[in-house]
């Protein structure tokens, strides 16, 4: 490649080389085979090793729900005047992470960045998981899980209707909205996929299966000029949509008039978090299964460089809001706003909390300006796990430590999380990565269809301008003599 | 089962080797004349809607009148429930016309999901989809068009169609494992 950037041309000026998004010039049906081979071939040992634990770990926070529910709420750790803490915690940290799939499907989509498509896929389906996640914790905060139908504008038998005023309401419609379109963009996008792997089955159970959610797609342009219509407009919806979705979390806190909740810069700041936090665990499921499964020339370190550069543009957001958060609670001189930052970031009970989220989010992604940390696969690992912990401390800190220091100093009580707080939350880990595991298995991991259309010979002109080297086309990529001869 | 022997001419199925093959290819069939042809691709190509004559795709107005549904059954769902059936004076927000604002959130949710499901859904129906079987999953080398194969179809349907003439066009065009598809009556 460096060799062709340099290469003599004739004609007008070469625009600098860009870096192939598949490497290895590789075919249309080495793509196919790659990625249709993850689904076909028996799983490594270490899909196993993964999905056992996970398995369990999903039993043991069913367990803990079970209890929950035959005993009562108080068997988290809650009680007034903290009366959130690591379950609307975990929400907004499972519902955050979620944001990052959309982010990459839809806002990096209309924004025309072809690098997404290697891995706008599994970002998806990490979406959904997680909203997955974060959906099961407020369902059972709500205390009596069997009416929390009632969150559901459907007349009942108290004639009573839902308060449409109210923040927490917005954020059931958000919630649901976001879950639900981004399993109808997923599934839309799946859709030439299953019918690729409907096509490599040879009969069976699979090709039924494959074949039913594959529709009968036959892949004529007649039904890709809709297809790529209604994936334009669903990026387009989703986009509004993810920004929305955060900011309605953040108005559960900012509407109320807590001190240390009652700011305005809650909607961005918590939009910011989210895709921050969102690309950390891109990363963190990314990085693994590329080497597991053998995806290096589809998702490069190309890749891995970009969304570590928004893993520090965002991080530093963060860190703009968490600075200008203590500066208003300056500025504003009031007191109560005043008292909530000096408890959160000075003298409370909790101040090692936040500054475990200042490091974590702010000072660890910092070393993401060196080249040499993003091209590091360690690096990012490590600094991705730093920011997946940061982002859960971050809304610890908002949350509990907030409510642990209310306005009445003789019903102030530390928060102290209990073995089910624990466990319910480690074993949403687990839901999380066995659904991941089971997409894994079941389903293309990478978006076929997508990556095909963005190699360079799948210009329709790719071989009139061959010689011409404009970035986009990249000459190099089929040579002289394996360029195919002409048809006519 | 028993099955007759009667079959109806679907069309020709010709195979290119690349996408610009198949865009050149298109432009010709498409300056010869014929309306009733496909081009079957692995990904969507650039363009290829005007190399066909394929016009812009209608589905934006049904989006658009599905997410105004939307906006207007959110406004009218907040509307009924807090001014009329069940008004309650909550965070000091009067209970008429003025609280409009705070259903913004409500009105947006909606009007995005309606929208979606109409992309989606709308979609498929421009497409067709699902239709499950269909004369070229007969044809022998069409299963090759979700891996590597470009694939352009005439059908018999085309007031242009001619058995021979057709195929000899395809074959002008530069066509490969030019197939004769036939639909099972």
């Amino acid at each position: 490649m460096a060799t062709t950037a340099t290469a003599p041309v004739s004609g007008p000026p070469r625009i600098l080389e860009r870096e192939p998004l598949v490497l290895n010039k590789h075919s249309y049906s080495w793509i196919t085979n790659r990625v249709c081979g993850i689904v076909e071939n028996r799983q490594p040992m270490i899909w196993w090793i993964l999905f056992v634990p996970s398995v369990a770990l999903f039993l043991v926070m069913a367990a803990c729900f079970v209890y929950l529910v035959s005993t009562g709420v108080g068997v988290w750790g809650q009680k007034q005047p903290t009366s959130w803490a690591w379950d609307i915690t975990n929400f907004v940290f499972w519902i955050g992470i979620g944001h990052a799939g959309t982010l990459i499907s839809a806002v990096l989509f209309l924004t025309r960045q072809k690098w997404r498509t290697s891995i706008n896929r599994a970002s998806e389906a990490m979406t959904l998981f997680a909203v997955m996640c974060a959906g099961l914790f407020p369902a059972f905060h709500v205390g009596r899980v069997w009416m929390v139908w009632f969150l559901a504008p459907v007349p009942n038998a108290n004639a009573i209707w839902q308060n449409f005023k109210s923040p927490l309401l917005w954020d059931v419609f958000a919630v649901s909205t976001y879950f639900t379109v981004s399993v109808l963009f997923w599934y839309l996008g799946l859709l030439p996929d299953l019918a690729t792997l409907r096509d490599r089955c040879k009969s069976g159970i699979k090709k039924a299966l494959y074949g039913i959610f594959a529709l009968g797609w036959r892949g004529g342009n007649r039904q890709w000029n809709h297809y790529e219509m209604a994936y334009l407009l669903l990026a387009a919806l989703s986009t509004p949509l993810v920004l929305s979705v955060h900011s309605v979390v953040s108005f559960d806190f900012a509407t109320s008039i807590v001190p240390g909740w009652h700011t305005t810069i809650f909607p961005p700041y918590f939009v910011a978090g989210a895709i921050f936090g969102g690309f950390a665990m891109v990363l963190t499921l990314m990085i693994p299964a590329r080497s597991i499964y053998g995806l290096q020339d589809l998702i490069t370190m190309k890749h891995i460089d970009n969304m570590a550069k928004i893993i520090l543009l965002t991080g530093t957001i963060v860190g703009y809001a968490y600075c200008m958060e203590l500066f208003m609670a300056y500025f504003s001189a009031n007191p109560y706003e005043g008292q909530a930052f000096q408890l959160r970031a000075l003298h409370g009970p909790s101040v090692w909390y936040y500054y475990a989220m200042f490091f974590c989010n702010v000072i660890a992604p910092q070393i993401f300006w060196f080249k040499k940390a993003r091209n590091s696969l360690v690096w990012v690992m490590i600094v991705s796990m730093f920011v997946n912990a940061g982002m859960w401390y971050e809304r610890y800190v908002i949350i509990v430590t907030t409510l642990e220091r209310h306005f009445m100093p003789g019903s102030w009580r530390v928060f102290d999380a209990t073995w089910v707080d624990n466990w319910t939350f480690i074993g949403t880990f687990g839901f999380f990565l066995m659904n991941f595991l089971l997409f894994i298995r079941f389903l293309p991991v990478i978006a076929i269809a997508e990556v095909k259309g963005v190699l360079p010979q799948s210009n329709p002109h790719f071989d009139e301008h061959a010689e011409r080297g404009t970035h986009e086309l990249q000459p190099d990529m089929m040579g002289a003599d394996s360029k195919p001869a002409a048809a006519h | 089962m028993p099955k007759t022997t009667l079959k109806r001419v679907h069309g020709y199925l010709a195979e290119f080797s690349g996408a610009g093959d198949i865009y050149h290819a298109a432009e010709k069939v498409r300056d010869a004349g014929f309306q009733r042809w496909d081009v079957h691709t692995p990904f969507p190509i650039h363009g290829l809607n005007e190399a066909m004559g394929v016009k812009r795709s209608i589905l934006p107005w049904f989006v658009f009148f599905g997410g105004a549904t939307g906006t207007i059954t959110a406004f009218l769902l907040c509307y009924i429930t807090q001014c009329i059936i069940y008004p309650t004076v909550v965070q000091a927000k009067p209970t008429n016309i003025f609280t409009t604002p705070a259903f913004f959130p409500i009105m947006f949710e909606l009007t995005i999901l309606l929208s979606a499901f109409t992309a989606l859904f709308g979609s498929f129906a421009l497409m067709g989809l699902p239709r499950f079987n269909h004369p070229l999953f007969a044809a022998k080398t069409f299963k090759k068009f979700s891996d590597d194969g470009f694939f352009l179809c005439i059908e018999a349907r085309d007031p242009k169609f001619h058995q021979a003439e057709t195929k000899a066009f395809l074959e002008g065009l530069g066509g490969r494992n030019i197939e004769l598809v036939e639909d099972e009556l």
